[in-house]
């Protein structure tokens, strides 16, 4: 199991993953909006994307948990 | 002592010490210390000295630790190499006395200083010859100190470097680590579970991949010590010999193809990533890049490569990861970095696409201000050909840090889709406009918004700041690598002095 997290204090902008997908390392799972700039997050791992902690519009902060691949 | 006694133990001292020690260390894939000189040499070892040290005592060839002088690429340089298989490269008196005197020789000679360490740190037995007196190994740390700026001094680190021991990379321009086996720390696990109560792993507190991607005390992660001694070799062809010579020029190499321009390349929408590998790959040399802590901080690229076979230093934003905003951890690695090329002659190119400095508490209490100072410092200190090329945009702080025109840079070079801004027009906008945008209804806003966005964008619009000679020239994006090279040429004639004084007190 692993965590994806946020890489910097952000909002998360869009999620372009769904629970349940099947996923591959370097895919992109989240783009957060952070210093008026586009940040993507690539999931660590391959798998399935069995949760994801937040939604669009959400504030995190470097650290916080988008999602969590099996 | 006749000649038979001589060879018997020379051969002796040349096998270094015990074979099960020999065999422990090949289970890890860790190479003989001999063997690894023979790898990292043009030849070998041409000089050795002190071999016979502690020769009278039984089972301490060498005192643990080999010291000579060889060639690498053609470049005479010195080395202290530690052997393993000797008490576990622990030091003893000989042994610190050996790397002081190859460091003494080092700076005589005015060459480079190479550091193979493998050791379990001080021989507890010998510490009041090898600790705390004169030629103690405080020595070894205060040579490294005065050398720093003067030779290129590299570590690779095969095994432990523990307590004092892990100031000689800490003090290196360069730690190349060895995967699995290379650790640095100041305390051992089993020392940090009896003296503070944590329980920790060696990999987890003082490992090379944890050095390379979290503390920045390593440079670069090699997989095995071939690798490490294979780059050690190809990072050593940028620097010249001291801080007197140039690095040498080898034979132009056209840039490598790929199936776009950089035009292409770079989005047209401010806020999206890119990737600036891409960039920098069709601005050098092929196969020319030679990259500095690619695991740590990756929001700012750091590297050496070669225009038209000249050596050039690349500082980087990197828009693919966090935006390439700059971070404490960047502004750091920045840092060193720049002071790493300006003090060995090697000219500075900064590629700029900055959204400014992160905000927010966690920077801030991490002291943001402080580390990005010393990237300013840094950076502002370097008298070396110094180029700054604003690729999209260079917002607040970050024109700054990133050789922005007030620092001395010998041209500021704008691409047509550059922007120069103390923040971009979203930010701005927000900031000037916040009562009236909130005052205004609903259905009014958007239009507000874009057309007090246009006329911020025409305000800081690249032909304006061109016009107001902000910057010195915009080039076509297709014609960088041609302009670079013809404007390394020209400067390669710069010679200043920063200023006079005995140095300077930054934010360290």
């Amino acid at each position: 199991m692993t965590e994806i997290k946020a890489n910097m204090a952000g909002s998360v902008w869009k999620i372009t993953v769904k629970e349940g997908e099947r996923i591959s390392t370097g895919q992109d799972i989240v783009i957060l909006e952070s210093m008026k700039m586009e940040i993507p997050i690539a999931s660590e791992a391959s798998g399935q994307v069995i949760k994801l902690s937040v939604s669009e519009g959400d504030f995190v902060n470097e650290g916080d948990v988008l999602a969590t691949i099996e | 002592m006749d000649n038979n006694t001589y060879t018997n133990l020379v051969d002796k001292i040349k096998k270094g010490g015990a074979e099960k020690y020999h065999k422990i260390n090949s289970k890890k894939n860790k190479l003989f210390v001999r063997e690894r000189l023979e790898k990292l040499f043009d030849e070998s070892v041409d000089i050795e000295d002190a071999f016979f040290a502690n020769c009278m005592s039984e089972g301490l060839p060498a005192d643990g630790v080999v010291t000579g002088i060889g060639k690498v690429n053609g470049m005479t340089v010195c080395v202290m190499a530690n052997d393993s298989t000797v008490k576990a490269g622990s030091w003893g008196a000989r042994t610190v006395e050996k790397i002081i005197r190859i460091q003494e020789t080092a700076a005589k000679l005015n060459v480079p200083m190479l550091y193979l360490v493998d050791s379990a740190g001080a021989r507890i037995t010998d510490q009041v010859e090898m600790f705390p007196g004169r030629r103690g190994a405080g020595r070894i740390f205060h040579n490294q100190i005065k050398l720093s700026g003067r030779v290129p001094q590299v570590c690779l680190l095969f095994g432990p470097s523990a307590a004092g021991g892990a100031y000689i990379p800490a003090f290196c321009d360069a730690v190349i680590m060895v995967d699995g086996n290379a650790s640095m720390y100041l305390g051992s696990p089993r020392m940090a579970e009896k003296v503070i109560g944590e329980k920790v792993t060696l990999e987890e507190m003082g490992g090379a991949a944890m050095h390379c991607s979290v503390s920045g005390c390593g440079d670069v992660l090699a997989e095995s010590e071939e690798e490490a001694i294979v780059f050690a070799r190809k990072y050593l062809s940028y620097f010249p010999d001291n801080f007197k010579k140039k690095p040498a020029a080898i034979p132009p190499v056209h840039p490598a193809s790929f199936g776009s321009s950089i035009s292409e390349l770079i989005p047209d929408h401010q806020n999206a990533p890119f990737d600036i590998y891409e960039l920098i790959g069709r601005l050098i040399d092929e196969n020319s890049f030679c990259e500095i802590k690619k695991l740590f901080a990756p929001e700012i690229v750091t590297g050496f490569a070669r225009l038209e076979g000249n050596v050039v230093g690349i500082i980087a934003n990197q828009p693919k990861v966090k935006g390439g905003v700059l971070f404490p951890d960047s502004a750091d690695k920045a840092a060193k970095f720049i002071q790493l090329c300006d003090a060995f002659n090697i000219p500075l190119l900064f590629l700029v696409d900055i959204p400014g400095f992160m905000i927010g508490t966690k920077v801030e209490r991490a002291g943001i201000i402080r580390h990005g100072a010393k990237m300013l410092a840094a950076m502002s200190e370097a008298t070396v050909p110094k180029i700054s090329v604003v690729i999209r945009k260079a917002y607040g702080a970050g024109l700054y840090a990133m050789a922005g025109p007030a620092f001395e840079p010998d041209c500021t070079l704008a691409l047509p889709s550059a922007q120069i801004a103390v923040m971009g027009p979203e930010a701005a906008v927000n900031a000037v406009y916040a009562n009236k945008i909130a005052e205004i209804s609903e259905e009014e806003r958007p239009a507000f918004i874009k057309q007090k966005q246009e006329e911020y964008k025409a305000d800081i619009d690249i032909y304006r700041l061109a016009s107001e000679m902000v910057i010195d020239a915009i080039i076509e994006p297709d014609k960088l690598r041609g302009e670079l090279v013809k404007r390394y040429e020209i400067y390669s004639n710069k010679s200043v002095t920063f200023t006079e004084r005995k140095h300077g007190v930054y934010p360290v």
